[in-house]
């Protein structure tokens, strides 16, 4: 299959040139699939979010080409352009960036600047309200009055009602009680399956990881040492942990097991899957 | 991003001998190097002054790059003053150029010439200053040499505490704008393009999320340091005591020796 989001031998380097330069990115060739759910994670000052910020064309690089669909994004204005529209980008803590005097005109704002006739804009607005969850009356309402979960909600919403075919969040859940997470992440999942979009998380919560998404991207120092399935990528539990990540907690607990001489398969990830590794385990042993 | 260009106040972290001067002992220096550069009068005391900043930049290691990017936000004041004192400067004998209006004599080119080169030193000095100062000890030193205005009942601390807020605040507030703005940008809004009106109207969602975090900032700092017991600073004692070491004493005696050095080049009368 073709990547729909590809980075060539992508480095950027900050600052260049004053006491503070600083390479963000060596030679990363990344990539993304149609329809797929891929998850990054890194620890802090890793890389993800100079990455993210290359994918629709906010930050150029230093070298290297970043392509959407095979077309190279700095090709021209026009594509740079296109980009920002095919790849939306959430930015960490959204709810800053909220601006206009009611819920409405702010999710509007993207569409709009996209060119779209009124009906569009307005399909789109009450679409895009409808998947992050908010009522009508909320739309009437200025965002400055509404919660923490609830202001993320518009800016996500805000950037959903632009339909990107890739939609990329930097670390949504951030800041949000466990209910709000799990509302958070019904929400992207529910824009996931509806319109067959490529959904980019990044984060550093494992669990939160392991549970959605396909396959996972580790960045590390600018690099990516290794991607795969999530129960491929937390078998390398030490290598994560020397990164300063963690693993699921389950996959941690097999993993201990392991290390003490039982035969059991350590790249479970989620508690349903732990139970059956242990059941097998114990059928195996028999009197573990 | 034109935005990262705009160094003012931030501080280049490092152990050079201008990065341990004692504070104050740099605030005074940098009295006595704009008194020397004012008072200069002659393409001696310009050269001189020039030399004395790029060996400072030298031993400062902050490179020459990152002191000439802060000129750049002055430029049009450089052009500005350049061209004034180009075309209005009086001269005696045969101008140089002459048409329409307009007279150039010998003398505007050296005075522009010199204004140029001062306004240029004077920027970069002072940059210099914060470049090698972090904003807290540059404020202490500030307030520990205003100490005597306190017996007017000048309120210094408390305009010392505004000053590093707001020095503090400023890479903040940029960093935040940078942010901002990419988010906008990611949502199709475009800074870069269109008329006067229509640029200013693009940086509307812009400055009010900008206003909101600010607002917000100031009200969180002010709780944080309401919990912390924060009531002004009478009974205040400080982590850092300044103290001159000998190398202050010498620094304060070198920038006296530059003061000097000009007004003799200026009697001399050394072109």
């Amino acid at each position: 299959m073709e990547p729909i989001i590809e980075t060539q031998k992508l480095s950027h380097i900050y600052s260049a040139g004053t006491p503070f330069q600083h390479a963000a990115l060596v030679d990363v060739d990344f990539c993304a699939y149609p329809g797929e759910y891929l998850g990054i994670i890194g620890h802090t000052g890793s890389g993800k979010s100079t990455l993210i910020q290359h994918l629709n064309g906010l930050l150029k690089p230093t070298s290297g080409r970043v392509l959407v669909e095979g077309k190279d994004i700095w090709e021209s204005k026009e594509a740079t352009r296109r980009a920002r529209f095919q790849v939306g980008l959430v930015f960490q803590y959204p709810e800053y960036q909220l601006f206009e005097e009611t819920v409405y005109k702010d999710i509007a704002f993207g569409p709009k600047n996209m060119g779209l006739d009124e009906g569009e804009i307005d399909r789109r607005v009450r679409e895009a309200a409808q998947f992050v969850g908010l009522k009508d009356e909320t739309l009437e309402a200025s965002p400055f009055e509404l919660s923490g979960g609830q202001k993320r909600r518009v800016a996500i919403a805000g950037v959903i009602a632009m339909e990107p075919a890739v939609l990329i969040l930097d670390e949504p859940t951030a800041g949000l009680d466990p209910v709000g997470v799990e509302r958070i992440l019904g929400n992207i999942r529910d824009y996931h399956k509806a319109k067959n979009a490529t959904i980019i998380i990044v984060s550093h919560s494992m669990e939160e990881m392991a549970r959605t998404a396909d396959r996972l991207v580790v960045i590390d120092e600018g690099r990516i040492p290794f991607e795969g399935a999530p129960g491929e990528v937390f078998s390398h539990v030490d290598q994560l942990e020397g990164m300063g990540l963690g693993v699921p907690r389950m996959t941690r607990v097999l993993h201990l097991l392991r290390e003490k001489g039982i035969d059991i398969n350590d790249s479970a990830y989620t508690v349903e899957q732990a139970k059956t590794a242990v059941l097998a385990a114990l059928q195996k042993g028999g009197n573990v | 991003m034109a935005l990262k260009d705009i160094t003012l106040g931030q501080f280049f972290p490092g152990t050079t001998i201008l990065h341990r001067l004692d504070p104050r002992a740099k605030l005074l220096l940098l009295v006595f190097y704009i008194v020397a550069l004012f008072s200069c009068k002659n393409l001696a005391g310009y050269a001189l002054a020039f030399l004395t900043l790029m060996a400072a930049i030298l031993i400062s290691k902050v490179g020459f790059k990152a002191v000439f990017r802060g000129l750049k936000a002055v430029y049009i004041i450089v052009i500005f003053t350049a061209v004034l004192n180009l075309l209005y400067t009086p001269g005696e004998g045969k101008p140089l150029v002459s048409f329409w209006i307009v007279n150039i004599y010998w003398e505007g080119i050296r005075t522009a010439f010199f204004m140029v080169l001062r306004i240029m030193l004077l920027i970069s000095c002072t940059f210099l200053l914060t470049y090698t100062t972090s904003p807290i000890r540059l404020t202490d030193a500030l307030e520990s040499l205003l100490g005597p205005l306190k017996k007017l009942h000048v309120p210094v601390h408390e305009l010392a505490m505004i000053m590093s807020i707001a020095l503090r605040f400023i890479p903040l507030l940029i960093e935040e704008t940078d942010k901002i703005m990419s988010a906008q940008k990611a949502r199709g809004a475009d800074f870069e393009s269109g008329n006067l009106v229509q640029k200013a109207k693009a940086l509307i969602p812009l400055l009010v999320p900008l206003f909101v975090s600010a607002f917000r900032r100031a009200d969180e700092l002010a709780t944080a340091m309401e919990c912390r017991c924060y009531h002004g600073g009478e009974g205040r004692t400080r982590m850092l005591q300044l103290k001159y070491a000998g190398r202050d004493y010498i620094a304060m005696f070198l920038g006296l020796c530059l003061c000097a050095a000009v007004f003799t080049l200026n009697l001399l009368g050394v072109f």
